[in-house]
C-alpha cells in the first residue's frame, strides 16, 4: 500500500510558485529522501501533506486518505518535525509535552520519557532558555511521543551537533524496522544517502528525479581518475565522457555508457594510478542541477 | 476534545485577565471615589457644563447628564471603562488566531489530530471566560464602590443593571470583530496597534459622530449602542442598534469559522 499518495499537487501563493504538478508515492515501510535547494518546495509539500496549506490544484492522499477532508484522522498517525521549531516560549518543555500528548487518546508518558532520556533534553526547563538545538530536540520528542506510523521530518538534523544527529538517525532507523514509514526532506545529501531508500529530487516546484538510492548511484555514473604525466585528457573526449577536467598529470571525469570502452582505453596507455568510484549523490545531485 | 486547548489557551491568558482586570478596578476606583467630591459642588459643575458646546459634551458622554446623581456620575465612570474594556477584548481578539502564526506555533498545533473548527472553539471559549473574569470584576467593583462612595444619595439600581449587563455583548463585539480582521488580513505583526486602532476607532465613530452629522456612521460603533447616557436617562437600552451589535458578532464569528478553515498557515520564510 502507498502510505503517500500524491497526485498533480500544484500549490501557488498568489502568483508564487510554491510547488508545481508534483506526482510521487511513498511506499509503506520505506524511508523516502526528498531533496532539494532551499525553495525548491519542500516545505509546501510537506504543509500540504498536514493540510496546514490548501491545494490549488492536485490533491494528496495519506493511508488512502485525502489529506484535507480526513486531515484530522489521519494526522493521529502523523509524527511532524518542522525545519523552524518555535513553541509556547513561556512553558516548560515537559508541559509543551504533555500538551502535545494531550491531543492523542493513547497514554504517551513513558515513550515521552524514553525519548527525551535518548535525546538528553532536560524536561523542567522553559523553552525560551533553550537553544536552537535543544528545541529542535522538543520538536524530535513531540514528532515521536505518540508512537506514529508515519513521520514527516522537515530538514530535521539541521541544529543538531553531529553527536545529536547519529542518536537521532538511529532512532529514526529503529523506528523504521518497527514499521514506520518515514518521509525525509533535506538539503543535506550525505544524510540522505545514508538513511533513505528511495529519494525524489525537486528543483523549483518540479520533481525532476524520483528513483531508488542504489540505483541512482549504480546504473548512472562512474567517477574515473588517471594519474600518469603523460596522459593526453583528449584522448577521453569520448561519448558518455562529462565533466572532463585535467592537472599536474591527473585526468578526471564522469563516465556514463558501457564501462569496457573506458577500460579499453585506459589499458592502452600508461598511467601511474587509476581509481573508479561511484560518485557521491551529491555529484550526482549537482549534475541534476546544472 | 477542545478542552486541551481551552486550559492550554487559558493558562496562557490568565496574567493578562488579572492584569487587565486590576487595572480597570483601579480605574474606576479612583473616579468614583471623586464623587463626593462632585456631588457636594454639582451646582458650580452642571452650570460651568452647560457653558461648554453640546458636541463636546456629547464627546464625553456628558450631554443632559447630571453629574450630581450616582448614575448621572457612573454613566461618564462607565465610559472610560467601556473603552478599556474594548481595548482589551479587540486585543484578544486579534491575537486569538495570529499570534500562532506570528510565533510559528500554529504548525504545531494544526499537525495534531483535531480539526480547525475545534481549535477556534476552544480558543473562543477561553477567551470569552477571560473576558468574562474581567466582566465579573466590573459588577464587583461597580456595585462596591459605588455603595462606598454614593455619599448617602440613592440610586437606580435597575439602570446600574441594565449598563452591567450589556458588557458581555460589548466585549463579545470587540472580540469577534478582531478575529474577523485578523483572519482577513494576510499577517498581523502586532496586535497592540490593531486593537488600539479598533477600540478608540470605534469610540472615536460615538463621540464625535455628531460631529460629522451623519448618525449612519454611528450606528455601527457599540459605543453608541450601549451609550452608558442613553442607557442611564431612558432607564434602557436603545434596542434597535443593540441588535446591530448582536448581528455584527454573529456574522463576525460565522466568517471567523469559515475563513479558518480554509486559511493557509503562513510559513517560515
Amino acid at each position: 500500500m502507498n502510505v503517500i499518495e500524491v497526485s498533480h499537487l500544484t500549490k501557488y501563493y498568489g502568483k508564487a510558485r510554491g510547488i508545481d504538478d508534483i506526482s510521487f508515492q511513498v511506499n509503506e515501510g520505506e524511508i523516502f529522501g526528498f531533496i532539494g535547494p532551499n525553495g525548491a518546495g519542500k516545505s509546501t509539500t510537506i504543509r500540504l501533506l498536514l493540510a496546514l496549506i490548501h491545494p490549488t490544484a492536485g490533491s494528496a492522499a495519506i493511508f488512502g486518505k485525502d489529506c484535507i477532508r480526513f486531515g484530522p484522522e489521519i494526522r493521529q498517525e502523523i509524527g511532524y518535525l518542522p525545519s523552524e521549531v518555535f513553541y509556547y516560549d513561556r512553558m516548560k518543555v515537559i508541559d509543551l509535552l504533555k500538551y502535545s500528548a494531550s491531543f492523542y487518546p493513547k497514554d504517551s508518558t513513558a515513550r515521552m520519557h524514553e525519548l527525551a532520556g535518548i535525546m538528553e533534553l532536560e524536561l523542567n526547563r522553559r523553552i525560551e532558555d533553550l537553544s536552537y538545538g535543544n528545541r529542535k530536540k522538543v520538536g524530535i520528542v513531540q514528532g515521536l511521543l505518540h508512537r506514529p506510523k508515519l513521520l514527516l521530518l522537515d530538514e530535521p538534523t539541521s541544529g543538531l551537533d553531529p553527536l545529536m544527529q547519529r542518536k537521532f538517525f538511529q532512532l529514526i532507523q529503529d523506528e523504521n524496522r518497527c514499521g514506520v514509514t518515514v518521509f525525509f526532506s533535506s538539503h543535506i545529501l550525505g544524510e540522505v544517502q545514508r538513511l533513505c531508500n528511495r529519494v525524489a529530487i525537486i528543483k523549483e516546484g518540479k520533481i525532476i528525479e524520483t528513483a531508488d538510492i542504489r540505483t541512482l548511484q549504480k546504473n548512472n555514473y562512474k567517477k574515473v581518475q588517471l594519474m600518469g604525466a603523460k596522459i593526453d585528457p583528449s584522448g577521453f573526449d569520448l561519448p558518455g565522457v562529462s565533466h572532463l577536467e585535467h592537472e599536474d598529470g591527473a585526468v578526471r571525469f564522469f563516465f556514463k555508457g558501457d564501462i569496457n570502452v573506458i577500460m579499453q582505453k585506459i589499458s592502452s596507455i600508461t598511467v601511474s594510478d587509476a581509481t573508479i568510484e561511484e560518485p557521491t549523490l551529491e555529484e550526482i545531485f549537482i549534475h541534476y542541477y546544472e | 476534545m477542545s478542552m486541551n486547548i481551552f486550559k492550554q489557551e487559558f493558562g496562557m491568558r490568565w496574567r493578562s485577565v488579572v492584569t487587565w482586570s486590576a487595572a480597570i478596578a483601579a480605574v474606576m476606583l479612583v473616579y468614583i471615589s471623586l464623587f463626593s467630591s462632585f456631588a457636594g459642588q454639582a451646582d458650580q459643575i452642571n452650570q460651568l457644563m452647560a457653558n461648554y458646546p453640546k458636541e463636546l459634551l456629547d464627546a464625553f458622554g456628558l450631554n443632559g447628564t447630571d453629574l450630581s446623581t450616582v448614575m448621572g456620575f457612573f454613566g461618564v465612570v462607565f465610559l472610560f471603562t467601556q473603552v478599556l474594556l474594548a481595548i482589551q477584548a479587540s486585543n484578544y481578539g486579534f491575537g486569538l488566531v495570529s499570534v500562532e502564526e506570528r510565533e510559528w506555533t500554529a504548525d504545531f498545533l494544526m499537525a495534531k489530530p483535531v480539526k480547525r473548527t475545534s481549535i477556534l472553539t476552544g480558543k473562543l471559549l477561553s477567551a470569552a471566560a477571560g473576558l468574562t473574569v474581567t466582566n465579573a470584576i466590573v459588577w464587583i467593583c461597580s456595585f462596591g464602590f459605588i455603595n462606598i462612595f454614593k455619599a448617602g444619595r440613592s440610586y437606580d439600581t435597575g439602570s446600574l443593571v441594565l449598563l452591567l449587563g450589556s458588557i458581555a455583548v460589548f466585549q463579545l463585539f470587540f472580540l469577534s470583530v478582531g478575529l474577523v480582521v485578523s483572519l482577513l488580513v494576510k499577517r498581523v505583526r502586532s496586535v497592540t496597534p490593531y486593537a488600539m486602532g479598533l477600540a478608540f476607532g470605534m469610540y472615536v465613530l460615538s463621540a464625535f459622530g455628531g460631529l460629522l452629522g451623519t448618525s449612519v456612521i454611528e450606528d455601527i460603533t457599540p459605543f453608541k449602542h450601549f451609550d452608558p447616557n442613553y442607557i442611564v436617562r431612558h432607564g434602557m437600552y436603545d434596542l434597535p442598534l443593540v441588535l446591530i451589535s448582536f448581528g455584527v458578532v454573529i456574522v463576525a464569528f460565522v466568517a471567523s469559522y469559515l475563513l479558518y478553515a480554509r486559511r493557509d498557515v503562513p510559513a517560515v520564510s
